[in-house]
C-alpha cells in the first residue's frame, strides 16, 4: 500500500518545505510527489494484495481509480500557479491537505473492511472542509466552510449508525463477511440489515451530492475557492462512486432486488434536479456546481443497473469528467481573476457569470477551444470522452432492461446541451472585453493535455479496455 | 440477532435484552437528527452531532458485548478519534465565522443562495 504511506510522508515534507523563504519550490515539489506516488502506484499492477490485516485490498481496478485521483490532483495543483502571488495564501498547507485528503480517497477506493470506508471518507472530508473555508476573510468562503462541515459530519453520522446496524445483523466489519451473509442468509435478511444498508447508502450518496441529498453542494460549490472547488467536484465524487461500486457488487450483489428500485428512484431525482436547475443559473460555477450534481446521475445509472459492464463505464466516465471538470474550472480561475477589474459590481460575483466568458474565443483561441471541448465533453457530444461515457453508462442501463431509467437519461442529458452551450455561445458570438488574458506556462500544458486526452478518448475510447 | 452461544456472555449484560439498547440508541440518534435540523445555534448543531456519533457507539458496544466479538469495540475507538479530529476543525471554522460576523447563528449565513 506504498501509495498511501508515500502521500502521507510528502505531506509532512511539503508542510516542512512551507518553512522555507521561497513559495516558488512548493508546486514543483507537489507536483513532482504527485508524480513519483502516481509512478509507485502501478507496481502491484495484475496482483491483488491483501494489507494491513485485511484492511485493504488493491487490484487493478483500486489502482485505476487510484491513478485517476492522483491525476486530477496533478491537474489542480498545477492549475494553482496564482498562490505564489497571493499573500494571504498558504500554499505549503494547501498542498499538504490535498496530499493527506487524497490518503483518504485512496483508502476509500481499496477498502476490504467497513472501518477503512469510514476513516477514509472522514480523511477526505476533514481536509476538504478545511480548504472550503481557506480564504478566511471571505464570507461566502466562511458560510460554504460551515455548511459543507455540519452537512457532512451529519451524513457521516447516518452512514456510522447504518454501519453499526449492519455490523448488529451480521456480526462483520468485512466487506467479504457482509457478502457472506446477504448471499446465503440463515433465516432471511433480518429488518436490520435493510435499514442499515439503506443509512449507509445515504451517508454515501450524500458524499457524492445525489440529489434529494444534494442541497449542500451548489453553496459549497460556489463559496469555496475556485481551485479547490475543482478537486472537490472531481476527487471526491471519483472516491465516493468507487467506494459505492465496491460496497453494492461485493457485499450488496447478492440482494440486488432490493436496493436497485430505491437507488434508480433516486437516480432519475438526480439527474432531474441537477439539470433542470442548472438552467437557471446566471453564475457558470454555480451552473458547474448542479452540472456536477447531473453527472452523478449519469454515474449512478451504471450503479443501478450493476452488472458486468457497470466497472468499465464508471471508470471512464468519472475521467472523462474529472478532465473535463479541470479544463472549463481552469479557464474559469484564469477569467474571474483577470477580468475582475472590468465587470465588478457591488456583489462582486459577478465575474463567475456566463458574461464574464463574452468573446473570449477572439482573444484567446486556446482557452475558448479548452472551454469549448470540456463542454462538448461534459454535454456527450461523439468525439469527445464524454460521449463514450454516456454511451457506456446508457449501455448498462439497456444490459439490465431499465428502458424507463435510460429515457430519463436521454432527455436530460438533451437539457444539459443548452445549458452548456451558453458558454460556447458567449465565448464564440459575444463581443466583451478586449484585452487578452495571460496564461502561464504550467496552465497553458494542463489545458492542452486536457484537451488531447478528451478528445484521444473520444476517438479511441478502447485504449482503456481491457486494462483492468 | 440471538446471541452466539459458544461464547459465554456475561449475565450483567443478558440481564438488559438488546431490543432495548437498540431503541435507546435510535431514540439517542433521532434526538440528534431534530437537533441539527431545527437549532440555529451552530454550537448546538455541533452538539447534536455529536450525540448521533455517540448513539452509534452505544449501538456498537450493545451489539459486540452480545456477540463477544471484539471488533465492534475496535470501531468505537476509530469514531472517537475521528470525532474528536472533526471536532477540531469544526469548532476552527466557528471560531473563523465568529471572528468575521461576530456570531455563531447559522441563520446570519445567506450569502449563498441559488
Amino acid at each position: 500500500m506504498l501509495p498511501i504511506v508515500l502521500l502521507s510522508v510528502f505531506g509532512i515534507a511539503l508542510l516542512f518545505l512551507g518553512f522555507l523563504k521561497s513559495k516558488a519550490v512548493l508546486l514543483p515539489a507537489a507536483l513532482l510527489f504527485l508524480i513519483i506516488t502516481l509512478g509507485v502506484n502501478f507496481l502491484d499492477w495484475n496482483k491483488t494484495y491483501l494489507y494491513f490485516n485485511d484492511m485493504l485490498r488493491t487490484n487493478n481496478l483500486s489502482m485505476v481509480f487510484t491513478a485517476i485521483m492522483l491525476g486530477s490532483a496533478f491537474m489542480v495543483v498545477a492549475l494553482s500557479s496564482s498562490f505564489i502571488n497571493d499573500e494571504s495564501a498558504q500554499p505549503a498547507e494547501y498542498y499538504a491537505l490535498i496530499l493527506f485528503s487524497l490518503v483518504g480517497a485512496v483508502m476509500m477506493v481499496s477498502f476490504e473492511n467497513l472501518i477503512m470506508l469510514f476513516v477514509g471518507v472522514e480523511i477526505l472530508s476533514v481536509a476538504m472542509y478545511v480548504l472550503t473555508g481557506s480564504d478566511k476573510k471571505n464570507l461566502r468562503s466562511n458560510e460554504a466552510a460551515l455548511k459543507y462541515f455540519l452537512m457532512g459530519a451529519f451524513a457521516t453520522g447516518i452512514m456510522l449508525f447504518g454501519m453499526a446496524l449492519l455490523y448488529g445483523a451480521t456480526g462483520s466489519f468485512t466487506i467479504a463477511g457482509l457478502a457472506a451473509y446477504t448471499d446465503h442468509p440463515q433465516t432471511g435478511l433480518s429488518l436490520l440489515i435493510y435499514v442499515g444498508l439503506l443509512m449507509l447508502l445515504i451517508g454515501l450518496l450524500f458524499k457524492v451530492s445525489a440529489a434529494p441529498f444534494h442541497f449542500w453542494t451548489p453553496d459549497v460549490y460556489d463559496g469555496a475557492p475556485t481551485i479547490f472547488t475543482a478537486f472537490m467536484s472531481t476527487v471526491v465524487k471519483t472516491a465516493g462512486f468507487a467506494a459505492l461500486f465496491r460496497l453494492l457488487s461485493v457485499s450488496f450483489g447478492g440482494v440486488y432486488t432490493f436496493w436497485w428500485t430505491i437507488l434508480a428512484i433516486i437516480t432519475a431525482l438526480t439527474l432531474v434536479a441537477g439539470n433542470i436547475t442548472a438552467v437557471y443559473q446566471t453564475s457558470f460555477k454555480r451552473m458547474m456546481a448542479y452540472s456536477s450534481i447531473s453527472h452523478a446521475g449519469y454515474l449512478l445509472i451504471g450503479l443501478s443497473s450493476l452488472g458486468t459492464q457497470t466497472k468499465q463505464a464508471i471508470v471512464f466516465y468519472s475521467l472523462a469528467y474529472s478532465v473535463a471538470t479541470i479544463a472549463a474550472f481552469g479557464v474559469l480561475i484564469l477569467v474571474s481573476q483577470q477580468r475582475s477589474t472590468q465587470t465588478i459590481t457591488s456583489e462582486g460575483i459577478l465575474t463567475e457569470n456566463f458574461d464574464a466568458f463574452n468573446g473570449l474565443a477572439r482573444q484567446n483561441p486556446l482557452l475558448g477551444f479548452a472551454m469549448t471541448v470540456s463542454m462538448l465533453s461534459l454535454a456527450g457530444i461523439p468525439l469527445t470522452a464524454g460521449f463514450w461515457g454516456k454511451f457506456y453508462m446508457f449501455s448498462t442501463a439497456v444490459e439490465r432492461g431499465q428502458i424507463w431509467l435510460l429515457v430519463v437519461a436521454v432527455l436530460m442529458s438533451a437539457v444539459g446541451i443548452y445549458y452548456y452551450f451558453r458558454v460556447i455561445i458567449a465565448m464564440y458570438f459575444r463581443d466583451g472585453a478586449t484585452e487578452p488574458i495571460r496564461v502561464a506556462p504550467f496552465f497553458q500544458y494542463v489545458l492542452l493535455g486536457a484537451i488531447i486526452l478528451t478528445i484521444g478518448l473520444g476517438i479511441a475510447p478502447g485504449l482503456l479496455q481491457g486494462l483492468f | 440477532m440471538q446471541p452466539t452461544q459458544d461464547v459465554l456472555i456475561p449475565e450483567v449484560i443478558q440481564q438488559i435484552p438488546l431490543t432495548y439498547y437498540l431503541i435507546l440508541s435510535t431514540a439517542l440518534f433521532v434526538i440528534g437528527i431534530i437537533g441539527v435540523l431545527t437549532r440555529r445555534n451552530a454550537i448546538i448543531i455541533f452538539m447534536s452531532i455529536e450525540l448521533m456519533l455517540n448513539a452509534v457507539n452505544l449501538l456498537l458496544i450493545a451489539f459486540s458485548s452480545y456477540r463477544s466479538d471484539s471488533s465492534g469495540q475496535v470501531f468505537v475507538f476509530f469514531i472517537m478519534a475521528v470525532a474528536a479530529a472533526e471536532v477540531s476543525v469544526g469548532l476552527a471554522i466557528i471560531v473563523m465565522i465568529y471572528r468575521n460576523t461576530r456570531s455563531i447563528d447559522v441563520g446570519l449565513l445567506n450569502k449563498l443562495k441559488w
